[in-house]
């Protein structure tokens, strides 16, 4: 039994939900009543049944509009999808990676064969069958990069590995909370991470370097990161901010529950093997506040969470104008008593 | 001397000779000056193997003084653009082991840079020397042009027109700034526009 992979918009008319079963696995960032950043990295391995690492790479009932929307992203602007021109191995390192992981997960909706550099690809939610040379560029309608993520849910960094750094120096970003590709690539680490507070400060960055750089083939890592945004839109670039921005002045106390979204980053990072680069898939999870609330645990923890944010990462997460109303109306919801240990639903 | 703020934004220094036998100068307005500086601490022989490129800028000082150091070649160049496809030649002709040396404004320092990144020479191998105006380079992320000497904050985007919040935030790769959109939720909200880079 496959997806039943929904018909929704990120856009516009906004008709993306979650399906009771999405709610449930969903990947809830909290694990205690308050959030401060953390080297939260831990190893990449299989969850449970259900969970949204039941696989490595994940897909699920969002995929093919999700797909959709970034094919609209890509016409409407290019450079959400560059690659400098070393990275074209570590390009075809990607492709390889996400074949493998999307047929192994999911072999009635994907399946790979290979006949040494000879390779069918079949994608059926997407009505894709291509056979192509691995490593043979002119074999693909795309770089090997954009060909695959173009259909793969998430975004992709692609970090080359020099002098003890990473540097970003290739990416498909179209569903990103609010940073540019075009303006970031080829920078290193600290250079791109450079505008988020207090993180330097607590010296995260060296130390999560220091991790990246020594992780292994076939033992990749991950992390959970988040923000919130107002309605369901995945294209929050800050290309389009003058176009998405109006949305945080809309939040009123009647319609929280259906504009405001917890956006959730499932960070993972993987070794390639030919390239020596690093992948780092940014797979987005968005969820409205109806939905997340339908879990009682996790609207109490939420309440208190944003309730004592820090001013200055409730304003690096842009929350400012509508943190009263959100923190109010989650109020209701909090009756005080205490939560279960652990990121789950009870 | 600009100030020190987040990781990304480019930290300057002092020019001083380094050992080799070839080395370009890049420099416009009082960029100058670093040179002349740095030519009392140089060793006899120094400019005999060098280049000074120089912008001088509308009021023309300082270019006897850099003739005075007698290099092997002085350029005067009437503006960044016009010393471009000279410099790009330069660049892709010269041979391990020459020394960069740029001063002078960021904007200038920056673009200097940006040929030289693409010429395969790493960053931190350049010499730099900020003298001069903090007007600043500044990508607009949303048209993605370019407005040159900006010293408001915040400053109007000279191709689309948005009212920008002009960051820290820093590309070697693209020689500028960004800037942001600083009323993008409420458009009405107009901040007043300060000398900020003078």
């Amino acid at each position: 039994m496959g997806i039943t992979f929904r018909k929704e918009t990120f856009r516009d008319d906004f008709t993306f939900r979650n399906s009771p079963e999405h709610i449930r696995r969903f990947p809830f960032p909290f694990h205690e009543d308050a959030y401060m950043y953390a080297v939260n990295i831990e190893p990449h391995v299989v969850g449970p049944r259900g969970s949204v690492l039941e696989n490595l790479i994940d897909v699920d009932e969002h995929y093919v509009a999700e797909m959709q929307d970034r094919a609209l992203v890509l016409a409407e602007d290019p450079l959400r999808c560059q690659s400098l021109p070393h990275m074209t191995l570590a390009g075809w390192d990607l492709l390889e990676l996400l074949m493998e992981q999307q047929a192994l997960g999911y072999p009635e909706h994907f399946t790979l064969t290979r006949d040494g550099d000879r390779w069918r690809w079949i994608n059926r939610p997407l009505g894709i069958d291509d056979t192509f040379t691995f490593g043979d560029t002119s074999t693909l309608p795309y770089g090997p990069m954009e060909y695959i993520t173009r259909q793969s849910q998430g975004d992709f960094c692609i970090l080359d590995q020099r002098d003890g750094n990473l540097w970003m120096d290739a990416g498909m970003v179209t569903t990103q909370a609010d940073w540019s590709l075009d303006f970031d690539i080829g920078m290193n680490f600290f250079e791109w991470h450079a505008p988020v507070p207090l993180a330097h400060e607590k010296g995260i960055f060296t130390r999560a370097l220091k991790f990246l750089t020594n992780i292994q083939q076939g033992k990749p890592a991950r992390r959970l990161n988040w923000t919130m945004t107002i309605n369901p839109r995945l294209d929050t670039s800050p290309e389009n901010y003058h176009k998405w921005g109006p949305d945080r002045t809309t939040v009123t106390p009647e319609n929280v529950g259906d504009k405001v979204h917890l956006r959730v980053e499932l960070q993972s990072f993987w070794r390639l093997p030919r390239s020596n680069g690093i992948v780092f898939p940014i797979r987005c999870y968005l969820i409205k506040m109806d939905e997340l609330v339908t879990q009682p645990k996790w609207a109490r923890r939420l309440h208190r969470v944003i309730r004592d944010l820090p001013e200055e990462l409730a304003t690096y997460k842009g929350l400012t104008r509508y943190r009263p109303t959100l923190v109010e109306w989650l109020s209701k919801l909090d009756d005080g008593s205490a939560t279960s240990p652990g990121f789950g639903p009870d | 001397m600009a100030a020190k703020s987040i990781i990304s934004r480019p930290v300057y220094g002092t020019l001083s000779p380094q050992p080799g036998k070839h080395h370009l100068f890049i420099a416009d307005a009082e960029g100058a000056l670093a040179i002349s500086d740095m030519a009392a601490k140089a060793p006899a022989g120094f400019f005999d193997g060098a280049e000074i490129d120089f912008i001088p800028g509308p009021d023309n000082k300082h270019v006897a003084a850099l003739e005075a150091l007698r290099p092997a070649q002085f350029h005067q160049a009437p503006s960044f653009a016009s010393l471009l496809p000279r410099l790009k030649q330069t660049l892709g002709n010269a041979h391990m082991g020459l020394r960069l040396y740029l001063a002078g404004t960021e904007g200038l320092i920056g673009q200097a840079m940006q040929v030289a990144l693409e010429a395969g020479i790493d960053h931190t191998s350049m010499q730099t020397e900020h003298r001069g105006s903090l007007a600043r380079r500044m990508q607009c992320v949303h048209c993605k042009g370019i407005t040159e000497n900006v010293t408001t904050q915040p400053s109007t985007c000279s191709h689309c027109g948005l009212l920008l919040l002009v960051r820290d935030h820093y590309s070697r790769r693209l020689a500028a700034f960004q800037g942001v959109c600083i009323n993008a939720e409420d458009r009405s909200e107009i901040p007043p526009m300060e000398e900020a880079f003078p």
